[in-house]
């Protein structure tokens, strides 16, 4: 587990009340509601959960554990421009791991985590259904396919 | 009821629509083995995530095979729980869940009485395949004040997340994490203390493995023990005697008070005293302030809190005060019999055999894991020193034992000592669901009518049931009663309270089902629930076994109120023998 320490305002915990509100408070519907704050916030810290679990009055304990099992949820703030590899079979057999290396290597950071400047963050996935293009790289919501470690760098040059 | 036939193991079964496999193979005494099912059936308790797949069966014209807890039967079903196909399935289930699983049998609490281990050698597993080169999870241990988790030996059954969310509604653990990284876990995979825990303890008393378990204190016991200036004094909560013989080899049920006080007497306790005699105080007090605010609340006086609450049950507390802080000035203030007897034996019982308080060591034997808590808490201890010591349960008195080579069965019975060991079968009764408040019903109505109780058992406040209620005839005045036992059950009645439904007077809760018999602490019945009704029985028959039934009868009672605390609800009274309750609900801290 890992977060950020991050203060609401009033406005961001009346926005996640108004969206718990939105699906009538019913726990049935935590999944949607993680989306929209997710999608609002960028990201899922702990104190959002909790006010979450306020709104759906569901035990956090219950929010982390679907916000754990969930790979599309993340606890941590997302970069600028986020970078996903898929490492899903047909990406991974074609070198999906020695591309996602070089963009370790280049942003000196681990999956999950974001670059100092909050440019870049990194992910990697499964499967984006575009295998005839493997391995894949995402950036934002632009696709790049038939990547090879030796394009990383001009990839990132385009994000300067 | 709709009934279909269907055949297991060459044998025919009529069950009513709607019955899973794994019952229906019951009903024929075939016993489906499995490591994550359990069926508390009288407390309406179960669990079946379908998650172990040890159960699977063979289903003819069925594909893949079944999980019998989870697959209800059809009617002309042919079902196979042996075939070669199964018992194959079932072996590599096995080897793959050991695989991942610590191999330190040997040095581990649960030995001897896992069920895991116990699964293993029913299997036959001998070898481990692949055991060298398997990965082994290792999460980080956490120690609470009651509880430890080991999550490396977690199975993921999830029973300790049905009990904390579906019987509890505590809400403090839940599934987190997926595929080799799943474990059960407070949120954010915090530590037990910074969750909602209420240390019930009911997590532990079902997990099947070593990754749950009670913190052991019996070493700082016998350090105590073996220190020549300090004078160690044991108390002894009622349900333990209903169950220690459990560990022994005894049928439950049995009651052993008088081969239990043998053994601590054994074991070099310098005072043998009983938990019971604080339980007859307990109901001095608690019944004292019950008649106090039934009559003012009678006379329309609006500052009396009604209905009134007991307190004393740690886990209850703890789970009033981080769900229900808007409540905390409803319970009872009186401490629970455990912090009464720590209060009375340090100053009372200190100053009558002239010792010092820091002196003198008092052990509690529990059948709660939240006690061990409780004994903690800041403003149960006079200038650091604390009112009881050490807390232990059931099962580490049995393992105390054990290791004293004490046969506790051949030992003969013995009296516990006087003036704290000497109590009415009023407190015997606390251990049950129901019990604190017949017992305060048989004070409180002599003391509010004036009058003899003629009939002394309430049968109308007892039973299993989650939620039970009665009206109590106070001589034409009627007392509502409310029962709850089940953190669950406890919060219907509360919730009631706060929107202002609630139409008692006063309500017991009890954290366990069943009562402190099927506290934390006891020996593990492993999904049985009659051994919690055998329990129960012991204690009402030891009830009615005593000469003296009502609390205020107790004689070293009276003589206490005389000597020194002057009469029930008085100033030293309030000092030594009653507490206040906290918000904890802001003390919930996010650390990152």
């Amino acid at each position: 587990m890992s977060s950020i320490k991050i203060e609401l305002r009033k406005d961001d915990v009346d926005f996640i009340k108004g969206v718990c509100a939105s699906f009538n408070n019913d726990p049935q519907e935590l999944i949607n509601v993680l989306h929209s704050c997710q999608e609002h916030f960028g990201y899922l810290p702990a104190e959002i959960q909790e006010v979450v679990s306020e709104g759906l009055n569901m035990p956090v304990a219950k929010i982390y554990g679907v916000v754990t099992f969930y790979s599309f949820f993340t606890m941590t703030p997302k970069g600028k421009n986020p970078i996903s590899i898929c490492l899903g079979t047909a990406c991974y057999v074609r070198g999906a791991e020695k591309v996602l290396d070089e963009f370790k290597k280049e942003l000196g950071i681990e999956v999950g985590q974001s670059t100092n400047d909050n440019k870049f963050s990194l992910s990697s996935l499964r499967c984006v259904g575009a295998c005839g293009l493997a391995p894949v790289v995402l950036v934002g919501d632009k696709t790049y396919g038939r990547v090879a470690p030796d394009d990383v760098k001009n990839i990132l040059k385009e994000y300067e | 009821m709709e009934t279909i036939k269907l055949t297991i193991d060459n044998k025919e079964v009529d069950v009513p629509r709607g019955t899973t496999i794994y019952k229906a193979a019951k009903e024929l005494g075939i016993d489906i083995p499995t490591l994550c099912y359990m069926d508390l059936h009288d407390l309406n308790i179960e669990n079946k995530p379908g998650g172990c797949r040890i159960c699977v069966v063979e289903v003819e014209g069925r594909r893949n095979l079944a999980p019998t807890c989870s697959t209800k039967c059809e009617s002309g079903m042919v079902v196979k729980t042996h075939s070669t196909r199964v018992l194959n399935a079932r072996r590599t289930v096995m080897e793959f869940i050991l695989s991942d699983h610590p191999k330190d049998c040997l040095v581990c609490s649960k030995s001897g009485n896992c069920e895991l281990q116990t699964m293993a050698h029913r299997l036959g597993i001998r070898e481990i395949p692949g055991a060298e080169f398997a990965e082994t999870s290792k999460y980080r241990k956490d120690t609470s004040p009651s509880i430890i988790r080991d999550l490396d030996k977690c199975i993921m059954c999830r029973r300790c997340e049905t009990m904390c969310n579906d019987v509890q509604t505590v809400g403090a653990l839940s599934a987190v994490n997926r595929g080799f990284m799943a474990t059960v876990a407070p949120a954010f995979e915090q530590n037990l203390e910074h969750s909602t825990c209420t240390y019930c303890g009911q997590c532990v008393a079902v997990c099947p493995t070593g990754a749950l378990t009670e913190v052991n204190h019996v070493p700082q016991v016998l350090r105590a023990l073996v220190d020549p200036t300090k004078t160690v004094v044991v108390q002894t909560a009622p349900a333990v005697r209903a169950a220690l013989g459990e560990e022994f080899g005894m049928a439950p049920g049995t009651l052993v008070t008088g081969k239990m006080t043998a053994a601590l007497r054994a074991l070099g306790f310098d005072y043998v005293f009983d938990t019971d005699f604080a339980a007859d105080l307990t109901i001095m007090e608690e019944g004292t302030e019950l008649l106090d605010r039934l009559s003012r609340h009678l006379k329309g006086d609006t500052t009396a809190r009604i209905p009134i609450l007991t307190s004393c049950c740690p886990g209850w507390v703890n789970f009033f005060e981080h769900y229900f802080p808007d409540l905390k000035d409803v319970p009872s203030t009186a401490k629970s019999p455990q912090q009464m007897f720590g209060a009375i034996a340090k100053s009372y019982f200190a100053e009558k055999i002239g010792i010092n308080r820091k002196d003198m060591v008092v052990v509690s034997i529990m059948p709660c894991l939240a006690k061990k808590y409780e004994c903690q808490r800041d403003e149960f201890s006079v200038d650091g020193n604390p009112d009881v010591d050490f807390s232990i349960s059931t099962r580490e008195l049995a393992t105390f034992i054990k290791q004293a080579n004490i046969d506790i069965k051949t030992l003969q019975d013995e009296e516990f000592d006087t003036p704290l060991g000497e109590s009415t079968g009023a407190s015997v009764i606390f251990g049950n669901t129901g019990g604190v408040i017949e017992a305060a019903c048989r004070t409180a109505y002599e003391l509010y009518t004036g009058k003899k109780l003629e009939r002394i058992e309430f049968t109308e406040l007892r039973g299993m049931e989650g939620v039970r209620s009665a009206t109590i005839d106070f001589n034409g005045l009627p007392v509502n009663i409310g029962i709850a036992h089940g953190l669950g059950n406890a919060r219907k009645l509360l919730d009631d309270v706060r929107s202002g439904k609630s139409v008692y007077h006063a309500i017991e809760v009890m954290a366990c089902p069943g009562g402190c018999i099927g506290g934390g602490g006891q020996p593990l019945h492993h999904g049985n629930s009659e051994v919690i009704k055998a329990r129960a029985a012991a204690l009402y028959t030891e009830d009615r076994k005593k000469p003296l039934r009502k609390s205020h009868e107790n004689p070293f009672i009276v003589k206490l109120y005389d000597e020194f605390l002057g009469k029930a609800g008085s100033e030293k009274a309030h000092h030594l023998l009653h507490t206040h309750y906290f918000d904890k609900k802001k003390k919930i801290i996010i650390k990152h």
